[in-house]
């Protein structure tokens, strides 16, 4: 999380900048008139600021929306793990090509129990972001991935996966080794494990990239996040044929938590933080790990095939068609 | 098809429109020869003279119908349309068509240069499909099998809610008759214009596909020329066989992405089924010519 000092501010985050200035400026003055008393000032300006990143949050197009996901602060998976668990071990690799560094995962302890936790993960700055491929797995990431959800299964283990991608990585090498065969394995055997599986969309869950690891007896999205086929980007491109129309698109393709939930493709919306999780990782943390206990206590009530009975059945649902009289 | 519309088509698999005239365009003029009346037949007795978009080599419709769409010379496959693979691969050409009055919805009111409803309408008009793939069951070889097409002419053979609950019905009809199922892929992935629904179909189709597995009914996944996206990255590659016809485009992402992702060109044969066989990803590579000989002798091996 950043400092006060060095914040970054999306555009419609610009009247928070302007009072976090007018705090800066108060405390300028502070130093320098030590008799004056400025705190009431300062607090007020702190209330306003609280009152702020609620009215934001509060009107928020699709496309704003679609920005908070991707916020240079936003909170990624290995800081939701830092709070959320003690004893992470992570574990690399797909025993096979590479460790990728766009997903990460190993068990940790959640409240006293051991949990499989699988993750895309952007970096934290220019050099981790490359490192990290800016969330975007090759083939080996997916596998890396399955390779964990096996190991959790035979170990009784339950699965939680934290979904943050801009899309599974479209390289040649991805595609020499089988970028499409990768993730539809994953959905395949996600379908069919054994123990609860957990699905959280924490940032951006851009296509079958997402859906690699998105496969659960629940799938929730962050408040502020977004989940469907295609990013606004490659749709306006695609369809409008224009990089302009990215506003446009968002709307259209209604992908924000809201709309999922409301269209039952996803399970529920996990609220964050005043103005986003950025404002406040631990909060979003503590509410994330809330739900994830509970969901674990609830899942756990039923027996693994009443569990992947009920996945496959949510999941065939899902659709919309007429049907002519025969 | 509009050359709007053809674009889209092809944008949808980042293809590259390299010869004059797109396969599509080509095969849908063609088509037209072929359904053209007899009357008017003896005026182009087989009439039309047809050129490979592959080697150029000339021959009449006739002569390429008799090849099965594929070209004399080059052994080019020339894409054909959900009817021809039924006429190819049932035995007598009988078959019986299953799910067809599914048909598609704009649930969402989608609309991008044109709404959603109003693309359906428009595909519906121009073609005699209903949605992007179509169904067909009879025998193959004297043996029952389900059949799966997709019509790339039907908003490039987009996965969308349709073509989902017609695989998860085609699942279930294979699990109450044992029957095996065989899917031919061709299509540009999801159909965008229903957002998150179409992505789910992945999801849909897979867990479809486990039960088939559980009853160790067989599925052969043969992928044609192009397939692409969420049909590759879903059902097109969990085949019991995955196989192919020569030189089909094959991929998760389009050849235009990755070119514009790694700013280079891409080397000759990238992303084709020989390509693909090399990798791993392909069980064998099938000619049309003896693609039902092929899935005959296939489907003898596991029921044997
Ligand atoms: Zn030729």
């Amino acid at each position: 999380m950043a400092t006060k000092d060095n914040r970054q501010f999306l555009e419609f985050e610009k009247p928070i900048k302007e009072l976090y200035d007018q705090i800066a400026q108060l405390q300028h003055m502070a130093e320098k008139n030590p008799k004056v008393d400025y705190q009431a000032s300062l607090q007020q300006l702190e209330s306003q600021i609280q009152e702020k990143r609620k009215e934001i949050t509060a009107h928020l197009t699709s496309w704003q929306r679609v920005q908070l996901s991707r916020h240079p602060e936003r909170p990624y998976t290995s800081a939701y793990l830092k709070r959320m668990t003690t004893n992470f071990v992570e574990l690399h690799g797909d025993r096979n090509v590479r460790d990728d560094k766009a997903m990460i995962g190993g068990f940790a302890l959640l409240e006293g129990e051991t949990v499989m936790f699988i993750g895309h993960q952007k970096g934290i700055n220019t050099k981790m972001r490359q490192l990290r491929n800016f969330g975007m797995s090759n083939p080996e990431g997916y596998r890396k991935a399955l390779r964990l959800m096996k190991l959790a299964e035979k170990f009784n283990k339950p699965v939680v996966t934290l979904i943050d991608t801009p899309g599974a990585y479209p390289g040649p090498e991805a595609e020499e080794r089988g970028q499409g065969e990768a993730i539809a394995r994953n959905i395949f055997e996600m379908m069919k494990l054994k123990v609860p599986v957990i699905c959280v969309i924490i940032g951006e869950g851009a296509s079958g990239g997402a859906l690699g690891i998105g496969v659960g007896d629940r799938v929730f999205m962050m408040e502020n996040t977004w989940y469907t086929v295609i990013s606004p980007e490659n749709c306006s491109s695609i369809l409008w044929r224009s990089w302009d129309q990215k506003e446009k698109a968002a709307e259209e393709l209604k992908l924000t938590s809201s709309d999922m939930s409301r269209f039952g493709l996803v399970d529920g919306i996990i609220p964050e933080p005043f103005g986003g999780a950025h404002w406040d990782y631990d909060q979003a943390a503590a509410t994330l790990k809330t739900q994830l206990v509970q969901t674990i206590r609830e899942l756990k009530r039923l027996t693994p095939e009443e569990r992947i009975e009920q996945r496959i059945s949510k999941f065939s649902q899902m659709g919309f068609y007429d049907e002519l009289p025969a | 098809m509009s050359q709007q519309e053809e674009d889209f088509e092809v944008n949808l698999t980042g293809e590259e429109g390299q010869s004059e005239e797109s396969k599509t365009r080509w095969f849908k003029r063609i088509k037209k020869g072929i359904q053209t009346s007899t009357a008017e037949k003896k005026e182009v007795p087989e009439g039309l003279w047809t050129k490979c978009p592959q080697c150029k080599y000339t021959c009449t419709m006739l002569e390429l119908r008799e090849n099965l769409f594929v070209c004399p010379q080059c052994n080019y496959h020339h894409r054909i349309e959900s009817s021809e693979y039924f006429d190819i691969l049932f035995d007598n050409k009988q078959y019986t068509l299953l799910f067809d009055n599914i048909v598609s919805k704009d649930f969402l009111g989608f609309t991008d240069l044109k709404p959603y409803h109003k693309r359906l309408e428009e595909v519906w008009k121009k073609t005699d499909l209903k949605d992007s793939i179509r169904f067909a069951t009879g025998n193959v070889g004297g043996s029952g099998l389900v059949v799966g097409v997709m019509d790339f002419e039907f908003i490039g053979g987009s996965l969308g809610s349709v073509m989902g609950e017609k695989i998860a019905r085609a699942v279930d009809y294979c699990l109450q008759h044992h029957l095996p199922l065989l899917i031919v892929s061709k299509s540009g992935g999801a159909r965008m214009m229903e957002s998150a629904f179409s992505l789910m179909q992945m999801a849909k189709t897979i867990g479809k596909l486990t039960q088939l597995a559980d009853a160790k009914i067989p599925y052969i996944s043969l992928m044609t020329d192009p397939t692409f996206g969420g049909v590759t990255a879903s059902f097109a590659m969990m085949g019991d066989l995955n196989i192919a016809e020569p030189g089909a485009l094959i991929g998760f992402a389009g050849p235009r992405v990755i070119k514009e992702t790694i700013r280079k060109e891409l080397p000759e044969g990238f992303q084709r089924s020989e390509f693909l066989l090399e990798h791993g990803f392909l069980d064998y590579i099938v000619d049309r010519k003896t693609l039902k000989e092929r899935i005959a002798q296939s489907l003898m091996l596991f029921a044997h």
